[in-house]
């Protein structure tokens, strides 16, 4: 709790929706992470920048349950713990994440690639009797409206564009009805109009949802106007709006160097 | 539709590698035991055990195929769960021969007086039913696939490694069965058998009976294989194949479904390997050498991997040419053999099923250059 | 130097010992030769006695003389030796006899008895002997086979040794003795138990045995005592040899997998028929014994040092040129190549087994290579302790090419960042054709050891390949550390279980362990770790 600030977004009665509480990750004696604190309300979007090695991914990886923090642990809706559980439950807890390079399964159609996602009981015995009701199938009708894939749903995921991708992936996402969702890169690769209809599409997903973008692009996070934490050596630097932060002569430093 | 319901409609081409199984065994069947042995189309018995041994092989092809073609597990230990199956078979059929072996015991198999065992191990009793030993048929190597594959995909040890550790449990499996004192007939295996349920294995009749046996039994778990595959189970199956973290992040605990196609997938060749010893007559530790599993790998690379049909032929295809080369030429045989794991690994790596897509792609630009109007097709591993 | 200090001491005491006893005993061996010019057998057999008791250094050739039935006496008393050629010898001093045959001449009889005497007499000679090996041999054979009466003897021999070995050679067979004598007191037989338990091997054992079966209350305790000691002992030592025999299977293990950690740890190619590159370098050893054999069969004992570098070069040429046409397309497809290069171990195998035939063929051993020499209570081969170190110059030479020079960078370089290290210029096709070959020669190398303690037949390298997998993958991929200590750790658990669990269930055991391992540490015993490893 040394480095963390909330400044405006989060009001100090709602319990946070994640909360990060000294987290440290080490790989061969480099920390990745270093005592992090972070809390996230429910209902806010995060944006979450910093130079490379930073520790933004780690961060996604801890949350996820991907990697196993050395010390320090993730609360979830106040008293889950993250670290003690695996990837697949914290997904069924309600956390979607998006990779920093998409990942869709490309040797399925369009369509199957959101069914895979879509909020179900994922024990294979339940899934081996499961077929598709209508319900579903309209639900995956919607989405691919939402993410502009319908045209293409019967297409492989591998055929689709990158841009087309990331979308697919953001709709994978959608499908999965999370709480939360940790996007990472969303707008990597992608053409300018499609970087604002990202910022678009991340702002409607958060009016029902919490969502934490990891982002390179100064343009995109300023586009989405929503509170900034930077990361730096694995810890935080500053929080606030992004105008507060790039003022922040700590932040030159970082970023521009010594 | 409850036809559409089951899915095994949804494509006519389901039923016609059944019908092709079962229709060409019927008909060889019966060219074997309706004409007789002078007519121009009668079929020689052994070639009815040599058709019975190839289908065995293709069952474990296709066992194969549903863990390294749908989930991308490939073991190189099937072959050990296939030789126990047999192995359960075997112990059956020892059980069988009563008093008409070379000591009379009724009891005792030979091996086991000629080791001057005085009684029965606990691990043979429930032998002598059948039922008992069709439940350990598919327990026992089921079982195995279980606990093993537990260990395995508990711990996240994936691709080549696990090939290995694979491969390290059919040698240990192999040394064991080695041992005399393990009671399973040490280095000769279990051999000399005389009947199954009641018939004798030597006549013609029994003979094709075990051919049809195998034959529906290969029929039916391709039919289960293909709905399977093809639900939204074989969905998460082939996600969990080509993306294994994305399936985690989703939410699908991807060891647990690992593990249910890996058990199923080792009663499936479990199975195979029970109906291979009563056809081949004898199952010996050599089933478990890992040069076996490796084999059956091929047959499954030759058909074309994930694709269900392509394993049935492979095994049949390669193992064709085996009999051919080992009767003409053996010494070639390995070289053949050999040669073929490289080709196929770099010139085919869909398999010969694969080739299909592109033979059409070219007679649709056939087809087109005379002008027919082609509808847009995708292109689809299988048909 | 000490020893040859101690010989020349030696050397000359008896010098002097000589020199002084001379004119003393002269009187002596003259009256016992006077005794073998008798009729009766009892006379005889008393003057050999009284002939070995005087040590007189010709006594061993009249002896000799008398069991083949060629000594003679004339009337007067005066004894020769007659040679195979018919010419007499006096036997006192041993110097031809001038001039004609002594009249009446006549052979000394000999009948079994008199035998017996001639060899115990013999034996108490060979004590006195200046050879001092030939002491060694008899007080080894006194303690073989302790006969009580020979007592005198051997303490006299004890009074005057001074080589330290044979000493203790000879308290040991005097304990032995005084064990077997019924006469002896307690204390002197419970001193005997102490110089007994101190030899502690498994002779020592069958007459403390006996002591303890038979002896007084005392007697016995003491024996027990010793038993369990040396049987504590006999344990330790059985447990180095143990120890002894996993080192040396651990260093065929490393021969065996360390060409693997090279290509399948630093490339991560799957490899499967490494096992023939190691077949290959065997049967290099094969072709150039036989050259030698044929050809130049004064090289015999430098084969080996000759067929090295060809089976580096042969494996590694194969390995180059599979490498180049079939591994090189399947890069990143990891289960593909395995399964390709399972294609070309059968392939391999055919072949050699079609060349050479499918039997066994005989590789020799050089004569360096051949027989055991002895350790306290271990028996150590040659030829495995040779593999031990050479397993262990190989595996420095090629932490050295790795470390030290300029491919050993590139290919550092290529497996950290493949894409940097060609933007940088190295040429990295030829860098991994390269590596490969290396791991192949390397393999082949080890071909060359394992030709000399296992069966050169096509399947050599089939029977090392899973063991190599399972030795790289148990000490971590990518670090020929972990190598090391995977095969030497694996060598010596498999020979250690051995004796508890029989060979097959030993391994066995040993396999299930390693499935069991490699599920709780799936990186094995050195894990790289860090963020690349992730993807």
């Amino acid at each position: 709790m040394n480095t963390s600030h909330p400044i405006g977004a989060a009001p100090e009665y709602t319990q946070p929706l994640l909360y990060l509480d000294g987290v440290t990750v080490s790989f061969d004696g480099f920390r990745a992470l270093n005592a992090l604190s972070l809390m996230i309300a429910p209902q806010e979007m995060r944006a979450v920048i910093g130079p490379n090695g930073a520790g933004k991914t780690t961060m996604m990886d801890v949350i996820t349950g991907k990697t196993r923090p050395d010390t320090g642990s993730v609360f979830f809706r106040g008293n889950t713990d993250l670290t003690q559980l695996d990837e697949a439950a914290i997904a069924n807890l309600g956390i979607g994440r998006k990779f920093q390079k998409p990942t869709v399964f490309e040797n399925q159609s369009v369509y199957d690639n959101v069914l895979l996602a879509l909020k179900t009981d994922r024990r294979p015995a339940k899934i081996l009797m499961a077929g598709e009701s209508q319900n579903e199938r309209d639900r995956i009708e919607e989405i691919l409206g939402i993410v502009k894939l319908t045209a293409r749903r019967h297409r492989l995921a591998g055929e689709l564009s990158h841009g087309q991708k990331q979308w697919l992936e953001i709709g994978m996402l959608l499908a999965q009805e999370p709480q939360l969702l940790l996007v990472d890169e969303p707008v990597a690769g992608m053409t300018d109009a499609e970087t604002d209809a990202t910022a678009e599409l991340l702002r409607e997903i958060n009016k029902t949802r919490t969502v934490v973008v990891v982002e390179h692009d100064m343009t995109f996070v300023r586009a989405l106007d929503v509170k900034v934490t930077v990361l730096h050596e694995g810890s935080v630097l500053a929080e606030g709006s992004l105008d507060h932060v790039s003022s922040d002569t700590r932040v030159i430093e970082v970023y521009l160097g010594r | 539709m409850i036809a559409e319901k089951l899915g095994l409609f949804r494509s006519r081409l389901g039923w016609i590698v059944p019908l092709i199984i079962m229709g060409g065994t019927l008909l060889v069947a019966a060219l074997n035991l309706l004409l007789p042995p002078d007519a121009a189309l009668h079929v020689p018995g052994y070639v009815i055990a040599l058709l019975g041994k190839y289908l065995c092989y293709a069952l474990l092809a296709l066992s194969l195929d549903l863990v390294w073609g749908y989930v991308g597990i490939l073991s190189l230990g099937h072959g050990a769960f296939f030789a126990l199956g047999g192995y359960a078979m075997g112990m059956y059929l020892m059980r069988q021969i009563g008093t008409r072996g070379v000591y009379g015991n009724p009891v005792l198999p030979d091996f086991m007086v000629f080791l001057n065992w005085q009684e029965l191990p606990w691990y043979w009793y429930g032998f002598d039913h059948f039922a008992v030993a069709l439940l350990m048929m598919a327990l026992a190597p089921g079982l195995l696939a279980f606990v093993f594959g537990f260990l395995a995909f508990r711990s996240r040890v994936t691709g080549v490694y696990l090939s290995i550790i694979t491969q390290a449990l059919t040698y240990a499996l192999l040394l064991a069965f080695f041992r005399n004192d393990m009671g399973f007939g040490g280095n000769n295996g279990l051999t000399d058998f005389k009947e199954i349920l009641g018939a004798d294995l030597q006549l013609a009749g029994t003979k094709a009976c075990l051919l049809l046996a195998s034959a529906a039994l290969l029929s039916g778990f391709y039919l289960f294989c293909r709905r399977m595959t093809r639900s939204r189970f074989g969905k998460v199956l082939v996600a969990v194949r080509d993306a294994e973290s994305r399936a985690r992040f989703l939410g699908y605990r991807v060891e647990s479904y690992k593990l249910v196609v890996f058990t199923f997938s080792a009663v499936m060749a479990g199975l195979a390997g029970a109906l291979y010893v009563p056809q081949v007559g004898i199952i010996n530790p050599g089933e478990f050498d890992p040069a076996n599993s490796i084999e059956a790998v091929v047959w499954v690379a030759v058909g074309g991997r994930g694709t269900l049909v392509g394993p049935i032929i492979g095994a049949i295809l390669v193992n064709f040419g085996k009999t051919i080369f080992t009767g003409v030429l053996p010494e070639l045989w390995l070289f053949a053999l050999g040669g073929l794991f490289v080709f196929v690994t770099l010139f085919m790596p869909k398999g010969v099923v694969g080739l299909w897509p592109s033979l059409m792609a070219r007679l649709a630009q056939m087809r087109e250059r005379l002008g027919y109007q082609q509808p847009q097709h995708q292109p689809e591993a299988e048909e | 130097m000490k020893r040859l200090v101690r010989a020349i001491a030696l050397l000359v005491c008896m010098v002097i010992q000589g020199h002084l006893s001379q004119p003393a005993v002269a009187d002596a061996v003259d009256d016992s030769l006077a005794g073998f010019a008798s009729t009766s057998y009892a006379d005889i057999e008393k003057a050999v006695a009284a002939l070995a008791a005087t040590g007189d250094p010709a006594a061993t050739a009249i002896l000799a003389a008398l069991a083949d039935g060629r000594l003679a006496y004339t009337a007067d008393k005066a004894v020769f030796i007659k040679n195979e050629d018919g010419t007499l010898l006096t036997a006192r001093t041993g110097e031809p006899l001038a001039g004609e045959a002594p009249f009446g001449l006549k052979p000394v009889k000999v009948n079994n008895k008199v035998r017996r005497a001639v060899d115990a007499a013999m034996g108490q000679l060979t004590l006195s002997s200046t050879d001092p090996a030939q002491r060694l041999a008899s007080a080894e054979a006194a303690f073989h086979a302790p006969d009580p009466a020979q007592l005198a003897p051997i303490e006299a021999a004890l009074a005057k040794e001074t080589d330290p070995r044979i000493k203790t050679e000879l308290e040991q067979a005097r304990a032995a003795m005084i064990l077997a004598k019924a006469d002896a007191s307690d204390n002197d037989k419970v001193a005997a138990i102490a110089i007994l338990a101190a030899r502690g091997d498994q002779d020592a054992k069958s007459f403390l045995n006996a002591a303890a079966n038979q002896g007084s209350g005392r007697v016995a305790e003491a024996a027990n005592a010793a038993l369990a000691k040396i049987d504590r002992t006999l344990a330790m030592w059985s447990a180095a040899q143990s120890f002894y025999y996993g080192l040396s299977l651990g260093s065929v293990l490393l021969l065996a997998a360390i060409g693997l950690a090279i290509t399948f740890g630093v490339m991560g190619v799957i490899n499967m028929a490494h096992g023939e590159m190691v077949m290959l370098g065997a049967y290099t050893t094969f072709v150039v014994q036989e050259a030698i054999r044929n050809h130049a069969p004064f090289l015999f004992d430098y084969s080996l040092l000759i067929a090295t570098p060809l089976a580096f070069l042969v494996a590694g040429g194969v390995g180059m040129a599979i490498e180049r046409t079939v591994i090189r397309y399947l890069y990143g497809r990891p289960l593909e190549t395995l399964l390709a290069t399972f294609g070309l171990s059968l392939f391999l195998q055919q072949a050699v087994r079609s060349i050479f035939g499918p039997t066994n063929l005989e590789v020799g051993n050089p004569s360096w290579m051949s027989g055991a020499f002895d350790l306290g209570g271990l028996t150590l081969t040659y030829n495995r302790m040779w593999i031990i170190v050479f397993a262990f110059v190989v595996f420095t030479v090629l932490m050295l090419v790795l470390r030290r020079t300029s491919l050993g960078l590139q290919m550092r370089a290529v497996t950290q960042n493949r894409r940097m290290a060609a933007a940088m210029g190295i040429r990295t096709a030829w860098v991994d054709t390269l590596t490969f070959g290396l791991g192949s020669g390397v393999a082949g190398i080890a071909g060359v050891a394992l030709s000399q303690i296992d069966n050169v037949s096509p399947n050599l390298g089939q029977s090392y390949i899973i063991d190599s997998f399972m030795v790289v993958v148990f000490g971590g991929v990518g670090n020929l550390w972990g190598t090391l200590v995977g095969a030497l750790a694996l060598g010596v658990a498999n020979k250690v279980l051995e004796p508890v669990a029989g060979a097959v269930l030993g391994k066995i055991v040993v396999l299930v362990l390693l499935v069991l391992f490699i599920q709780r540490k799936p990186r094995g015993l050195f894990p790289q770790k860090g963020r690349a490893v992730e993807s």
